[in-house]
């Protein structure tokens, strides 16, 4: 676990009281020790946030007349971030214990086959 | 180890692994061939048919499809239902029935075996109840670690005779796939929460989407899967499997069953399916706090972290609540919800009430349905309690949630009696390790027999110290010959009784087709009464194929199926007001009914009477429901209480009152009956009393159709009369009844508006 095994040289320089300086050092301990494919993964997973917090303004602004497309469109960023997030959850080495017979190749092969669906179901629904 | 016999070759090595695996494969296919022959004894003895009522509208629509291709039956509008109105059938039913028969039809011709649409809906259930009873196998082997809890678990749902009840051939029912893919859909569950990867939740989410698109019955997995997530959480069990599992079971699930027109927009707007809403959000946050919790030591950090997922569980359920009373989501349905309030449904929704399978359940179904099963069950989830792995948390919520409503409602027994199958094999599988399987240990000398019993008395004071004693795994094994042939014996008696049983209540209990009545002869052979496909056919090849039929509901599906001809109400009750209206012109005066009739276009009458054959389930024993139903609608019209005497009873004979006595189906059922019998002895065999010496008379019907035992009755509607009479008087005046005097006394006099 690489929070655990970096805290001791991060404890002694972090001592968090203000809520500021909370954030700050988790942002920090992100920034430091998240391997670059996370890190990629998380900045998907935000671009999906993004889309789909537009999309629900939207509907609220404007109505949601063919609700079945707001549907589609929304669940499908919310169904892709979750399916995003699921692949970071197993190919995240820290949950190695949890995913002893996934390995990282059958992590994404799932992760296709989740996609696959998802979008043939969301194409199927919008009309 | 063993001792050294035979036996050897069947449980060692590399040879014994494949032995037992064909072993395995032999028993499975003979238990699916035992699940099949099960249900076939109403083919065998009657005729291979469909039966009951829904089945034969799910027989039309399979038929439908067929013969006209997936699209048209996707946009199917039927103007032979519901007269006036007609039924968008493709967007109010659950198509995953029909496409199954309909894609193994194809798939059957394809192989160039052309087998009649008919026989494949007729086989359909025993088909897929061998395919239950190896997703039984699945779920129950993923269970436990004992070889034998999966196949004995496959042989319980295979003849449990509370799933045969609903699975007999001819039984074309929703429930005929429906509970393989419940079952089916639950193993993918089980597995991807052990597992936790995408590939198993998304295919437990496309079974749900087919469950979903066959059942009406989804909204139980809808709710105790999040209920399981739920209480896995609740228990600190949350893990990174549950996440990936439910997530992804929910946002593939709910799309997928979003395609099903019927469903539509249901999961985000209806409160049944809430529950797995909020458990997707709430696996959100806690997913978060748990990464940010790996990243943080601070303590009082973790807990103001857990404060905030309280604060937003109870923000999200009060806005749920709120969203609810505003009325943004629909509430419970009354379906749903009388199964909370078990009196709402009498109350309110006479239409629910009135179906019998809505009642509450007796002991003795539990016991005549589940035989042994239903006292192993309750050690079997104890068994579940003692392991309490994540999968045994299932096991034992889907226990306590499926007993309740199989309390509440006999027909709910069908989803009762998996998890009682699956428990009963932990638990029999559980003996039969203890008694059978574990041999005996090494002979201990008197030094180490000495030192195991102090051991064993040292860890049993360490157990009762430690934790609770049920929840220590104790030494078992019983290792004398005596004890173990007495255990394996009484086991194999039971598990023959238990065969014996269910194959004595699937052939005396479930296995008759309610189309066709058989009775016995005094001699003891068999008479067959098929009055209701006599008058089916009477209809179909003697009137006009547009010609209007009406009857009660429940005999809608039948006419539509088998006289093909519309009807105005059927069993699907979607329109109360209709039913209502139906009901209104079966329990007024004929002076009342002529005009409805004619408003819809009515051709003919038809009504169910066993008077003359003492068959109780007939139209004057449902005629309370139809009053109570119009009287819903109607209060002033139609009153229940007109229908009993001053004592408060339902008579028909010389006490009833006249509001009885001259009812619409009064009159019909009882048309002519009297002529039957000697003067003033006619005789009700269902209700037991002698009728009025004189018997009703009609006028503005006439009969047109009476069966050979009189169970059913069909009357024309007449024409209005030619000269404009009413028809009391056109009749009075055919009968050469009083004529009034002209001139002497008119009646008032009505000015003429031209």
């Amino acid at each position: 676990r690489p929070a655990t095994v970096t805290s001791s040289k991060k404890s002694a320089s972090r001592n968090p009281q203000t809520p500021q300086e909370i954030l700050a050092s988790i942002w920090n301990t992100y920034a430091d020790e998240t391997p670059q494919r996370s890190k990629l993964l998380d900045v998907f997973m935000g671009f999906l946030l993004v889309v789909g917090g537009l999309q629900f303004v939207y509907c609220v602004i404007a109505g949601n007349y063919p609700f079945n497309a707001f549907l589609s469109g929304f669940s499908a960023t919310v169904g892709q971030f979750v399916l995003t997030a699921s692949l970071r959850i197993q190919t995240n080495p820290a949950n190695k214990g949890d995913f002893e017979n996934i390995s990282h190749e059958r992590a994404f092969a799932d992760f296709i086959f989740g996609s696959m669906i998802l979008h043939f179901f969301c194409v199927n629904f919008i009309n | 180890m063993a001792v050294d016999n035979g036996a050897d070759f069947f449980f060692k090595g590399e040879s014994g692994r494949n032995t037992r695996g064909l072993l395995r494969l032999v028993i499975l296919v003979t238990i699916a061939a035992a699940a099949v022959a099960a249900r076939l004894f109403s083919v065998i003895r009657f005729e291979s048919i469909i039966h009951e009522f829904d089945p034969w509208f799910n027989f039309r629509a399979t038929k439908y499809l067929v013969a006209n291709g997936f699209y048209k039956f996707w946009d199917w509008f039927d103007d032979r239902t519901w007269h006036p109105l007609g039924r968008v059938t493709g967007g109010t039913l659950y198509p995953g029935l029909m496409v199954t028969s309909g894609a193994i039809y194809h798939a059957l011709r394809f192989l160039t075996l052309p087998v009649d649409i008919r026989n494949i809906c007729v086989l359909l259930a025993p088909a897929f109840s061998g395919l239950t009873a190896w997703a039984t196998y699945l779920l129950t082997t993923e269970m436990s670690e004992s070889p034998s809890a999966g196949l004995l678990g496959a042989i319980f749902m295979g003849i449990a005779p509370g799933y045969i009840s609903r699975s007999v051939a001819g039984s074309y029912d929703n429930e005929a796939i429906a509970i393989f893919l419940l079952v089916y859909t639950f193993y993918l569950w089980i597995k991807a929460v052990k597992v936790g990867s995408i590939m198993w939740s998304g295919l437990a989410a496309l079974f749900y989407g087919y469950m979903v698109s066959a059942w009406g019955g989804y909204v139980f997995i809808t709710n105790l899967l999040p209920l399981h997530a739920f209480v896995l959480i609740c228990m600190g069990r949350f893990s990174p499997r549950l996440y990936v599992s439910y997530t992804t079971w929910y946002a593939l699930g709910t799309l997928a069953s979003m395609q099903i027109p019927f469903v539509g927009f249901l999961p985000v707007k209806s409160s049944d399916h809430m529950a797995a809403l909020g458990v997707f959000g709430l696996i959100q946050l806690v997913a978060f706090t748990e990464y940010i919790r790996a990243q943080l030591p601070s303590k009082q950090f973790q807990l103001l972290l857990r404060a905030m997922v309280l604060v937003v569980f109870v923000v999200s359920l009060g806005g749920l609540v709120l969203l609810t009373v505003s009325g943004t989501i629909a509430p419970w349905s009354g379906r749903f919800y009388s199964l909370w309030d078990t009196g709402y449904a009498k109350i309110h929704i006479p239409i629910i009430a009135s179906v019998s399978e809505h009642q509450p359940t007796a002991w003795p179904s539990f016991f005549f349905d589940l035989n042994m099963l239903i006292w192993l069950f309750p050690a079997g989830v104890y068994i579940c309690f003692q392991h309490l792995r994540d999968e045994h948390v299932f096991i034992v919520i889907y226990a306590v949630l499926a007993s309740y409503f199989a309390g509440v409602m006999v027909r709910l027994m069908l989803t009762l009696t998996p998890v009682v199958c699956v428990a009963a094999a932990l638990a029999l599988s559980r003996i039969l390790d203890a008694f059978l399987v574990k041999t005996q240990p090494e002979p201990p000398t008197e030094k180490a027999a000495a030192i195991a019993a102090a051991a064993a008395k040292e860890r049993a004071a360490s157990a009762f110290s430690d934790t609770l004693k049920s929840t220590q795994a104790p030494v078992i094994g019983v290792y004398s010959y005596l004890s173990k042939s007495m255990i394996s014996g009484a086991i194999t008696a039971y598990l023959l009784l238990f065969v014996l049983h269910c194959t004595w209540v699937t052939s005396n209990a479930y296995s008759s087709p309610s189309v066709v009545l058989a009775s016995r002869m005094p001699d003891g052979s068999q008479h067959i009464i098929d009055d209701y496909r006599e008058a089916y056919y009477w209809l179909r090849q003697n009137t006009a194929p547009t010609a209007k039929i009406m009857s009660w509901w429940d005999y809608g599906y039948q006419i539509g199926g088998m006289a093909d001809r519309p009807t105005l109400v059927d069993n699907n009750t979607w329109n109360n007001t209709h039913i209502a209206t139906v009901g209104k012109a079966m329990s007024s005066k004929e002076e009342v009914s002529y005009p409805i009739m004619r408003q819809h276009e009515v051709d003919y009458v038809l009504v169910v009477f066993g008077g003359l054959l003492g068959y109780s389930g007939d139209d004057i024993n449902k005629f309370l429901w139809m009053v109570r139903i119009a009287e819903g609608i109607w209060p002033n019209e139609v009153k229940e209480r007109d229908f009993f005497t001053a004592r408060g009873e339902y008579r028909v004979d010389d006490e009833a009152t006249p509001t009885m006595r001259e009812s619409l189906m009064y009159k019909m059922s009882y048309y002519n009956f009297d002529k039957l019998f000697p003067a003033g002895q006619a005789q009700d065999r269902v209700r037991g009393s002698k009728l009025p010496a004189v018997g009703p008379e009609l006028s503005v019907l006439e009969e047109a159709f009476t069966s050979e035992n009189w169970i059913i009755r069909i009357y024309k509607v007449k024409d209005l009369d030619n000269l404009g009479r009413s028809h009391q008087d056109a009749i009075s005046f055919g009968k050469g009844g009083k004529r009034k005097k002209a001139g002497k006394r008119r009646g008032p006099r009505v000015l003429r508006v031209d």
